[in-house]
């Protein structure tokens, strides 16, 4: 008699410590940081939208794509994806890797612009 | 006291750059998360590679071709009711995306609130959402390749390469959506059976939401470069 009741209490003990803890139980955020997110991606996709519709121009086009873009990226990761209520460890095991990517985007530009200008060179001009 | 911390901290105790050391230093697990969330990380890192890679292939192509490139404002163009709107259909595709992932979030949250209906029936909205999005892409190609012309080596309207960047770089997001998709379904089964609560996590979903997530981020990047360009 005894025993049941202690491993019953003991279940419930567990059943409460999975249930109650928040971080023990994984990420877990009050409902309207996700609401307000989700608005803020649906004004900036709409003003990326806007930029193209008002055709604008020049580099005030690539500054607000660029930015408009990175803005909702940054969002998507952080809250979405939790990114900002994780170990450093991880932030930058996930986040450092991809700047390598910005060396291949510069060498890919000057080896496009390279081949450019021999083609320019070679066949139109 | 404080630069021992790095040294005999134990993983997941210390904060900030101390912590960082004593994480990777610890001789033991690096990162205090799920085993799942760490891998599925790694994956999406590797996965950014991939489409970085296709990303910028489409920029050196861009770069060096010397034909013009096809005006992808007009190209994306809808004609509704006489009037050409322009990337209408993209902008709905966008849109329908970003819902998805909201939804996919909210679910995460009922996850770990324990709340099956609500958690399987977002995740099903999520699915619901992300197959609707791969249909109008496909009706986006069928419009691409029956009337405008488009083929992956040449189209009528200027550079040759436009339909290889297109086709390979939507595609294969297109491919992520649909993969998707069946993944949530699988999943969301397995949380309205109860398989999560005799698990005693609902940690799973969320790793799922990281994928999801992951898709929408790609949009956000394929829709700056390739479409507003």
């Amino acid at each position: 008699m005894n025993d049941v009741t202690a491993s019953e209490t003991a279940h419930e003990h567990k059943a409460l410590e999975t249930a109650g803890h928040g971080h023990a139980e994984g990420q877990q955020h009050p409902l309207g940081i996700y609401l307000w997110i989700w608005g803020l991606l649906f004004v900036f996709s709409t003003f990326s939208y806007m930029v193209d519709y008002f055709q604008l121009h020049g580099l005030l086009r690539w500054t607000l794509i660029i930015l408009f873009m990175l803005v909702k990226a940054g969002l998507i990761v952080a809250i979405f994806m939790h990114m900002r209520w994780e170990r450093l460890a991880l932030k930058f095991a996930i986040l450092i890797p991809p700047l390598a990517l910005l060396i291949l985007i510069g060498l890919m530009a000057i080896e496009g612009m390279h081949t450019f200008i021999t083609r320019w060179g070679a066949f139109v001009r | 006291m404080a630069q021992d911390a790095s040294i005999t901290g134990q993983p997941g105790t210390v904060e900030g750059l101390d912590g960082v050391v004593a994480d990777w230093s610890g001789d033991k697990q690096a990162f205090p998360v799920p085993w799942g969330k760490a891998m599925m990380w790694i994956f999406l890192l590797s996965d950014t590679f991939i489409f970085s890679c296709f990303l910028t292939s489409y920029m050196n192509v861009r770069i060096s071709t010397t034909a013009t490139w096809p005006d992808p404002s007009k190209v994306f163009a809808l004609n509704i009711g006489g009037h050409e709107i322009p990337l209408l259909l993209i902008a709905i595709m966008t849109m329908v995306l970003i819902t998805s992932s909201g939804t996919m979030a909210l679910a995460v949250n009922y996850g770990y609130r324990r709340d099956r209906a609500k958690t399987t029936a977002l995740m099903l909205a999520t699915a619901a959402l992300g197959l609707s999005f791969v249909g109008m892409q496909a009706f986006e190609w069928t419009n691409l390749i029956v009337h405008e012309g488009v083929r992956p080596w040449g189209n009528p309207m200027g550079a040759a390469q436009f339909g290889s960047a297109f086709f390979m770089i939507t595609g294969f997001h297109g491919l992520h959506v649909s993969a998707g998709v069946i993944y949530l379904a699988v999943i969301a089964r397995r949380v309205w059976t109860g398989f999560y609560d005799r698990k005693g996590s609902y940690e799973t979903v969320e790793v799922t939401g990281l994928y999801w997530h992951f898709v929408d981020l790609v949009w956000v990047f394929i829709f700056a470069f390739f479409y507003l360009w």
